[in-house]
């Protein structure tokens, strides 16, 4: 459990905070550029004092104003993964580790130097100077650099939001396995819906500071209310199944959605994964009959639980499918002339190639039996 | 070469080397504070570090002989601790030689505490460094430049110095005679040869070194380890 209160007064930003949240996974901390996300990090790490502060993690206050306690950052056992990564120009890349090695804390043995040189495939750049590596190997030393100090909570802020997209699908997998095979519970600071939907457990929705919404990543994603904060665009929900099923012939793997089966570009993963995918709202339409003839392999019934009529030309359809929630942006033309309503049963049609694997799959642990949850990106 | 003149060497070798030291000691934690300070207290003490740069040397040669002397603070202090006078010694002349190079020490390592900012700093703590710590593993080697920068500026400002030690020092064989008073004299009593070896020998060392500095400023960053 990590609680942050303070109040920061900065010439560009105020903010009154006030954030619990418990620490498991990946927490994810999203919201739009400027609101405080990255503050709050720092505040955890005590590279910010704020004003009438105080932290607490796992039952150790680390700061507390009123009583006159600050616990310095190099005694609070934390790893700092920063948007610039920061690694230090007079070492390699092995004496960037090297230097967290010698000062990680003596009580924990896990994880060693080499188990995480293994699991980023660093071995190939650690004799290197820091200014010949690319963007994306830098930011994968950092995170190594940062794991290799044993931490006892990883703070990243925004660690791929300098990369270009080919170097983020890069890192993404390495992310992953760090999510599987370490236990370091993450705070991780994104503005990319993309990002935080394969790799977050828990989400916390910051604004203005302070938490808008917080929960598992598929409930607070699929609030229609908090549409104007994810930004419309983007707006979609996370949908979660194991495999069922494998079409070699056409490259096609099918999960199963309570009941129904969603049919994706084929993922490399054994029967049984489970296999999280994100839907965008602007992916989905809705027929009324189930459709034939139509490219569109996905129609799944749903039953209409909300429409929310927008100014302009569109609507947002919330549906329940098998019970868990999916977003349609059609036009509101379509809902008059369709006679859409609460309480309708529909079709929901979702394009198979919507469902991008490159962008969008995310390995889960939760309910899975399996450790392999985890998909390449190749 | 004379003797005299040899010894006037030697002298001034070891009155560079000695302010070199002890400045590079005591600038490092003043140039530290000064890059990093938000206090007003700086837009005190910066100009006064920078006093020397110009301030003529009789002056400031002045004012030091009167704290050096029997009757100064620092001058009478040093006389009940030692027995012997601060002005007209060699120990009344490094102190007078550390003041005068000040700037030449705290400048450039102040520029590069600057450029090396916060961030490494602050990425060294989250690995566990305590803040001294990440001054000598983190910001010490990569301001390498800055203290390669003051250490060569502040050995040759001290050699090159003549009016501060003529006013401290005086002109006394075997404790006081640098270098540039040494050639002063030849000129004087119309030595001229004596003079030209002494002269020629400054004028290469100081091209060499102004030559050192540029190549230090540069050269890609300066590693270490």
């Amino acid at each position: 459990m990590l609680i942050l209160r303070s109040t920061i007064r900065f010439p560009e930003f105020a903010a009154d905070v006030d954030v619990s949240t418990p620490l498991a996974g990946i927490v994810g901390l999203f919201g739009p550029s400027g609101h405080g996300k990255t503050t709050l990090l720092r505040l955890a790490a005590g590279l910010e004092r704020g004003t009438d502060t105080y932290v607490e993690h796992a039952g150790e206050v680390w700061q507390d104003d009123r009583r006159g306690i600050f616990l310095p950052p190099h005694r609070r056992g934390i790893g700092f993964v920063f948007q610039d990564s920061r690694l230090f120009p007079h070492l390699t890349a092995a004496g960037n580790l090297d230097y967290a090695a010698r000062r990680a804390r003596p009580d924990r043995k896990d994880p060693t130097r080499e188990q995480i040189v293994d699991m980023l495939d660093l071995a190939p750049l650690l004799h290197r100077r820091i200014e010949d590596l690319s963007g994306g190997e830098t930011q994968r030393v950092a995170i190594g650099r940062a794991l290799v100090s044993r931490p006892r909570l990883l703070l990243m802020d925004e660690p791929l939001s300098a990369l270009d997209l080919r170097r983020k699908m890069e890192i993404l997998p390495y992310i992953e396995r760090l999510r599987e095979e370490m236990d370091i519970p993450v705070l991780y600071v994104t503005h990319s819906i993309d990002e935080l939907s394969r790799l977050a457990d828990h989400m916390l929705l910051i604004r203005g500071g302070t938490v808008a919404a917080q929960g598992a990543v598929p409930d607070v994603m699929q609030r229609m209310d908090l549409g104007p904060m994810m930004g419309r665009f983007e707006a979609g929900v996370i949908l979660e199944g194991p495999v069922v099923g494998q079409d070699a012939e056409f490259a096609m793997t099918d999960l199963a959605i309570g009941t129904q089966v969603l049919r994706m570009p084929n993922i490399d993963a054994e029967t049984g994964t489970i296999v999280r995918v994100r839907i965008r709202a602007r992916d989905v339409s809705i027929a009324t009959e189930e459709p034939a003839g139509i490219s569109i392999r996905n129609a799944l019934r749903a039953r209409i639980s909300e429409i929310f009529i927008e100014e302009g030309a569109f609507a947002e359809v919330l549906m329940d499918l098998e019970g868990t929630g999916l977003r349609s942006r059609i036009t509101r033309e379509s809902v008059v002339r369709l006679g859409l309503a609460p309480g309708r049963e529909v079709f929901a049609l979702i394009k198979s190639s919507a469902v991008d694997r490159r962008l969008i799959p995310g390995g889960g642990k939760r309910g899975s039996t399996e450790q392999s949850g985890i998909i390449p990106t190749e | 070469m004379s003797d005299g003149d040899l010894s006037a060497i030697l002298l001034t070798l070891k009155l560079a080397g000695a302010t070199s030291v002890i400045l590079l000691l005591l600038s490092t934690p003043l140039a530290w504070w000064l890059a990093h300070t938000r206090s007003r207290l700086r837009w005190i003490v910066e100009p006064a570090v920078a006093l020397p740069l110009v301030l003529p040397p009789t002056v400031l040669g002045f004012y030091l002989l009167i704290l050096l002397g029997r009757a100064g603070g620092l001058g009478s202090a040093w006389v009940a601790l030692t027995g012997d006078s601060l002005a007209f010694s060699f120990a009344g002349l490094l102190i007078a030689s550390i003041v005068y190079s000040l700037p030449f020490a705290v400048q450039p390592l102040q520029t590069a505490f600057q450029a090396v900012g916060n961030k490494h700093m602050e990425a060294a703590a989250t690995l566990g460094a305590s803040p001294f710590d990440a001054f000598l593993t983190v910001a010490s080697p990569i301001a390498l430049r800055g203290y390669l920068t003051a250490i060569v500026l502040t050995f040759a400002h001290t050699i090159g110095e003549f009016g501060v030690v003529l006013m401290v020092g005086g002109n006394i064989p075997e404790r006081t005679r640098v270098i540039s008073i040494a050639i002063f004299e030849h000129v004087e009593t119309l030595q001229y040869d004596e003079a030209h070896r002494l002269s020629v020998g400054l004028l290469v060392f100081s091209f060499l070194v102004l030559l050192a500095v540029t190549l230090l400023n540069r050269r890609s960053p300066v590693r270490a380890g």
